[in-house]
Formats: structure tokens, C-alpha cells, sequence
């Protein structure tokens, strides 16, 4: 399945989803965007630049590791975990950035900027930055730098500028909408960084296959290290990049993907960002792309919730829209409290930290690996690592000693 | 008549024509007639506005943020033609719709346009669609003989220029330089290269958009094109100065045009 061979004049279009629906002064940042990624795709030497690079920087290939305690604690089928968590920045985030790096200094830009959410995007962004030495300026929702301080603080260390943003929900659409007009503003010197499989045509393209470097090495893994391919796939999806990132090495195979959207408080509720698993989600046209939101019947967005920050967004890849529309994806949700109890699980049971984004799909997948046969395997895409939300479990769990703690700490920066 | 056709027929008794701006809903709809009335007293010849959208990702944080509140008030689709139904009723000068695609792909194409139609509007401006992707909307306006007023932006090449211009009808809104609404913009020599090539490549009438904040402005594009549109100052003026502040600076400019005849 080659989900990037498109029609002509349809460029960019997933079925009825995607496309570019940009200011007319960003066509020619876009064009030449395009152009850039055709050549480096066109070019061998380009892909063997980027591999390199990420072995000797990020710490590619990462590996897959079998949960056996959790396989027996369950019973069912087993359960292997692929373990973006240990790129370096913590999260898969890195993949994409660093090809965007690459592609950036192509086109000779000096400046980068990026939105984020819930800031591994921007922490990967600055660090590549730094490396490259390109200036670095990050937008970033006031809400979720309230949520995610230490890796604003990490931001600044590595010598981003992290720009909070007041308009809206004060969340990841509004940083995206801000990084936005900065590009129509600056593109002569400065490339976008979108993080995410979403945003006008090439975006979604491109970082879908700086991505598929996960999915590549996990399909060889699990032949190696399993014996076989995986029953099921599963992956959380906020805007999808880690998803389509482990699903594009399945896309041929008879894996079923299984993709994970928050679901909040609930699919009941009207606290969640389930564009796609519930039946809140209609087609729309924001921030770039056609694809399916969560927006009310006058096409004005809708304020969307998640325990975690990277899932918290209105729209999804258009990608996974299309996906989804002709079956090859299963959408599903986990709830907040699905998701803390699996994070404790995976934690208690294996040793593993993951983030709160990739601990909703272990959510899913624990409750259905116990339903299937011992021969049968599963892959998750442990897409990043948990220390950043420690803030945010800690409130979670109500963790009476933490809670001691940070009043402890803040008593003395009083004095 | 057509938008273009009365723009022609202004310009026989004037040097530049004014476009000004509101956002339906912001900071009331009481307030948007009010300003309204100013701008016909003095003698503003057409008036984009704006249906209030949650993600305006062209627009500068003055009105994004007039955006937002007006959404907050309850701001709904079908007030927003309603407004316009009773504004056109009341003034003479043509009205635009000014917005951004979402909501006219959720009304539905055709359904947008007979609103549009029916409550008197005269075309639209919509920036995130491009004529790639707003084609079908852009013919079927011009057989409703509504205007679909493309942007040309400083960084189209002449041949994408031409496309614009071929697309387009009513007039072109050239965006004055990179960047949202709302940041003051120089006018120099190299702008009046970029308004020649936009000449060149359409017979439609020019507007120039984007900082355009003082009279001092107009000196520059009269020569050049046949009107200014002036947007962010518009409500910053409103916000800080109310209806007596706007009728102050638009008196101010319309003197100021008067004596340039």
C-alpha cells in the first residue's frame, strides 16, 4: 500500500482528506518545501544520511522488548513493546525532527520554529537545533506550559526561545495557529518544524516517512526476536506520528493496527479527543488539511481534554482519517483512569516508565491481550518515556508524599 | 451592478476607494452597526466583514482575539447572515463576507453562496482557500455574479499572479507584505514594482491590504492602486477610542482624500 502515490492534480490527498489550505502568501514556502522533500526523497544517499544519523546520535535502532511478566500476570497472547522511549530526548519525536533538520539545512534556512504540546516535540526540536545551530524559537500553549514546566525548562537550557500562547484553549491548536503566522511571517529564513503527520500537504507526507523508520525496524525485529509478524499492533494518536510511524511497516501484512485516540473523562463526556473512535468527530478544514475534528456544527473547534498533553488536539492525521474510512485502522479510546492504571501496571510489572500518551495504548492493549491465544503476539509502540509527567501522575495518584514534597521545595524558594 | 463595475463608477469622482472592516459580533452586534453608520457618513465605499472563526490563522493577535470573543458571546453562523441581511438593507456600500473556510464547507458549498446571496452580501475573502482548492466555489460565485476576490502576496511568481488574477473577480486583494493582519507596513520603491506585476497580470481593480494604519499611507497607494483596506487600525481605534474615535480618524481620512482630488 503506497499510501504517497497520488493522483495528479490530487496532491496530498488521503482519499477525501488532506490537501493544502493555506494563505496564499505560504504557497511558496510550501512549493519549495515540496520540491525539497521529492529531491531527498529521489536521492539514496539522503535516507543513508538520515539512518546514520540516528544511529550514532539517537540511538537507533531501538529495540523491542518482550514483557514476559506482565504475558503470564495476564495470560493471553504475548505482548512485545517497541521502545521509542529510549531515542535520545526520550521520545520518537526525534525522527522527525532530525530529518526536518536535514531537510532544513537544504534549504539553507538558519531559523527553526515549532509548536508543541506536550513538549517532547519541542525539547527534540531545541535539541536538534542546537546541534545544527540553527536559532530556535518554540510556541507553545499556556495550559500545557503550566502542565509541563520541566520540559520548558529543558527548552531554554538547550537555548530555544519558548513562547507561551494565550489565545484559545491556550493548547496545542493555538500553538500550532501561532508557529503558523510566525512561518508567514519569517519562511525567507526560517523552516516549520510541524510535528506531527498533520498540517497542509507535505507535512503529513513528510513526517510519516521520517516516521516509518520505527515501523522498518520493528517489522525485521519482530521476525528476529519473535519469529514471526504480530497479531495486532497497537499505538496511541494524538496528531499520529508515532501510529503511523510503527503501523507503515505493517500496512502490507495481516496485522491488525489498532490506534488509541483519549478518551478523557469519557466518549460520554464532552472531555475527551477522540476525533475518530467516538461519534463526535466530524470533517472539517483548520490548520492547514481536511480531515476529521472535534468542532460543532458551525465549524468553530471545540475545546478538547486529555490527562496527556501530546494527545490533546482537535484534528487527526488526515492519514489515519483515510485509514480509518476504509477499514485498515481500528480506533478505539482509553479513559484517563484506564490509562493511570495501566502506566502503574507496566511500571509495577516490568519496569518500564512510559508516557502518559503511549500508556494509552497499553491501556487498550491490556484489556484485550487477555482475550486472545497464548500463540498470538502483540506489538505496542511505547512511543516516549514517562519522567515528564511526574508532575502530572503525582496529582493523578494524589501521592501524599509528593504532594509534602513540592510544599516542601516551595517553602524554600519563599525564603 | 458588479463589485468591480461600482468600484470603476467611485473612482470617477475619486483618487482611491476605502475598504474598512468589522467582525460581526465584536464587541457587539449594536456596535458593529454603530460603526457601520460611522463608515457610510464617511463615505467608505466597501466593507469586508468578518464571520468570527476559532483557529484565524491569517489574522494578527488583535483580531484573533476579537475573533475568540466574539465566539465566547455565542457568535453563531446563522446571526452572522442575519446581521448581514439587516446591515445590507440599511447601507449602500457593498458588503463582503470575510472569512475563513471552515464553516462555508460546513454550511455546504451552494448553500453558503444563496446565503450569501440572499442576505444581500456582494463576494467574499476568504484566505486559507486557495484557488486550487476553492475553484468550484470561486466559478459558481462568479455565474451568481458574487465577487471571489483572490489574494496576490509578494511572494507569487507572475505566472502564479496570472492564475490569481484568472481565478478572481470583483477585485484583487494584494497583501502588502509577509505576515498576519495588523503589523504596519513600509511602502517603498520595491512595492511599486510588486503592485506593477499584480497590474500586469489581472484586469481587475487592485486593493492593497495588511498595515496600512494612517493617512500618511494613502499618499503612497493612490497613485498606485484604486483602494486601501483598512482593517486592524480600525478596531484598535474602536477599542481605545469608541464611536468617537472612529468617526474621528475616518472623517480625518476622508478629508484627507477629498483634498487629493
Amino acid at each position: 500500500m503506497d499510501l504517497f502515490k497520488f493522483e495528479h492534480g490530487r496532491e496530498g490527498y488521503y482519499g477525501e482528506f488532506g490537501g493544502a489550505f493555506i494563505p496564499e502568501i505560504l504557497r511558496s514556502p510550501i512549493m519549495e518545501l515540496r520540491q525539497a522533500l521529492q529531491a531527498a526523497k529521489d536521492d539514496p544517499t539522503f535516507w543513508s544520511e538520515f539512518v546514520a544519523l540516528m544511529k550514532t546520535y539517537s540511538g537507533r535502532p531501538t529495540p523491542i522488548t518482550y514483557l514476559e511478566n506482565l504475558t503470564k500476570y495476564l495470560g493471553g497472547g504475548r505482548i512485545y513493546v517497541k521502545r521509542e522511549d529510549l531515542n535520545h530526548t526520550g521520545a520518537h519525536k526525534v525522527n522527525n525532527v532530525m530529518g526536518q533538520g536535514l531537510i532544513a539545512k537544504r534549504l539553507g534556512k538558519t531559523r527553526i520554529i515549532a509548536e508543541t504540546g506536550a513538549g517532547q516535540h519541542g525539547v527534540a526540536t531545541a535539541t536538534m537545533a542546537a546541534r545544527f545551530g540553527f536559532e530556535c524559537v518554540i510556541y507553545m500553549g499556556e495550559e500545557d506550559v503550566r502542565r509541563q514546566r520541566p520540559n520548558v525548562f529543558w527548552m531554554e537550557q538547550l537555548g530555544a526561545q519558548v513562547v507561551p500562547v494565550r489565545d484559545g484553549s491556550k493548547t496545542l491548536k493555538d500553538a500550532i495557529n501561532e508557529a503558523m503566522r510566525d512561518w508567514v511571517t519569517n519562511f525567507d529564513t526560517t523552516h516549520y518544524v510541524l510535528g506531527t503527520v498533520c498540517g497542509p500537504h507535505p507535512f503529513p507526507e513528510m513526517v510519516a516517512w521520517f516516521q516509518s523508520i520505527i515501523g522498518r525496524e520493528a517489522r525485521e525485529q519482530m521476525i528476529q526476536i519473535a519469529g514471526e509478524l504480530p497479531c495486532r499492533v497497537y499505538a496511541c494518536v494524538g496528531g499520529g506520528s508515532n501510529a503511523i510511524g510503527i503501523f507503515q511497516g505493517f500496512l502490507d501484512d495481516p496485522v491488525e493496527l489498532v490506534a488509541v485516540e483519549a478518551g478523557g473523562k469519557g466518549l460520554q463526556s464532552s472531555k475527551h479527543a477522540a476525533r475518530l473512535a467516538s461519534n463526535h468527530g466530524s470533517v472539517g478544514v483548520a490548520q492547514g488539511y481536511k480531515t476529521y475534528f472535534l468542532q460543532n456544527e458551525d465549524g468553530q473547534m471545540l475545546d478538547t481534554y486529555s490527562v496527556a498533553a501530546g494527545l490533546d488536539y482537535i484534528g487527526v492525521s488526515p492519514i489515519f482519517s483515510y485509514l480509518a474510512q476504509i477499514g485498515r485502522v481500528r480506533f478505539e479510546a482509553a479513559t484517563d483512569e484506564e490509562v493511570v492504571a495501566a502506566f502503574q501496571l507496566v511500571m509495577k510489572k516490568e519496569g518500564l516508565i512510559p508516557a502518559l500518551e503511549s500508556a494509552h495504548a497499553f491501556a487498550l492493549a491490556l484489556k484485550e491481550v487477555p482475550k486472545m491465544k497464548p500463540e498470538e503476539t502483540i506489538l505496542i509502540n511505547q512511543s516516549g518515556r514517562g519522567d515528564k509527567d511526574i508532575f502530572t501522575v503525582a496529582e493523578a495518584l494524589s501521592d501524599k508524599n509528593w504532594k509534602e514534597f513540592i510544599k516542601q521545595r516551595a517553602k524554600n524558594y519563599e525564603s | 451592478m458588479r463589485v468591480d463595475e461600482y468600484l470603476r463608477e467611485r473612482l470617477k469622482r475619486k483618487r482611491i476607494c476605502l475598504m474598512t472592516h468589522i467582525i460581526v459580533g465584536y464587541p457587539s452586534f449594536e456596535a458593529n452597526l454603530k460603526a457601520l453608520e460611522i463608515m457610510a457618513e464617511n463615505d467608505v465605499d466597501v466593507v469586508e466583514i468578518q464571520m468570527p472563526f476559532s483557529e484565524p490563522i491569517a489574522d494578527g493577535p488583535i483580531f484573533v482575539r476579537a475573533n475568540q470573543m466574539s465566539l465566547q458571546r455565542g457568535t453563531t453562523v446563522d446571526q452572522y447572515f442575519r446581521f448581514m441581511e439587516k446591515a445590507t438593507a440599511r447601507f449602500d456600500f457593498p458588503l463582503l463576507m470575510m472569512g475563513y473556510y471552515n464553516p462555508v464547507f460546513k454550511m455546504g458549498e451552494a448553500n453558503f453562496l444563496d446565503r450569501l446571496q440572499s442576505s444581500g452580501g456582494r463576494g467574499f475573502i476568504i484566505p486559507d482557500l486557495p484557488i486550487e482548492e476553492g475553484r468550484n466555489l470561486f466559478d459558481r460565485a462568479k455565474q451568481k455574479g458574487l465577487a471571489a476576490i483572490p489574494l496576490m502576496t509578494p511572494s507569487s511568481t507572475e505566472q502564479r499572479l496570472k492564475e490569481l488574477g484568472k481565478a478572481g473577480s470583483g477585485f484583487v486583494y494584494v497583501v502588502a507584505r509577509k505576515g498576519v493582519t495588523g503589523e504596519h507596513t513600509k511602502f517603498e520603491d520595491d512595492f511599486a514594482d510588486y503592485v506593477q506585476k499584480c497590474r500586469r497580470a489581472t484586469e481587475l481593480p487592485l486593493a492593497v491590504g495588511f498595515g496600512i494604519s494612517q493617512k500618511q499611507d494613502l499618499d503612497f497607494l493612490v497613485n498606485h492602486v484604486e483602494m486601501a483596506i483598512i482593517g486592524t487600525r480600525i478596531l484598535e481605534i474602536w477599542e481605545n477610542n469608541g464611536e468617537e474615535g472612529l468617526q474621528a480618524f475616518l472623517q480625518e481620512i476622508k478629508q484627507y482624500l477629498e483634498r487629493l482630488c
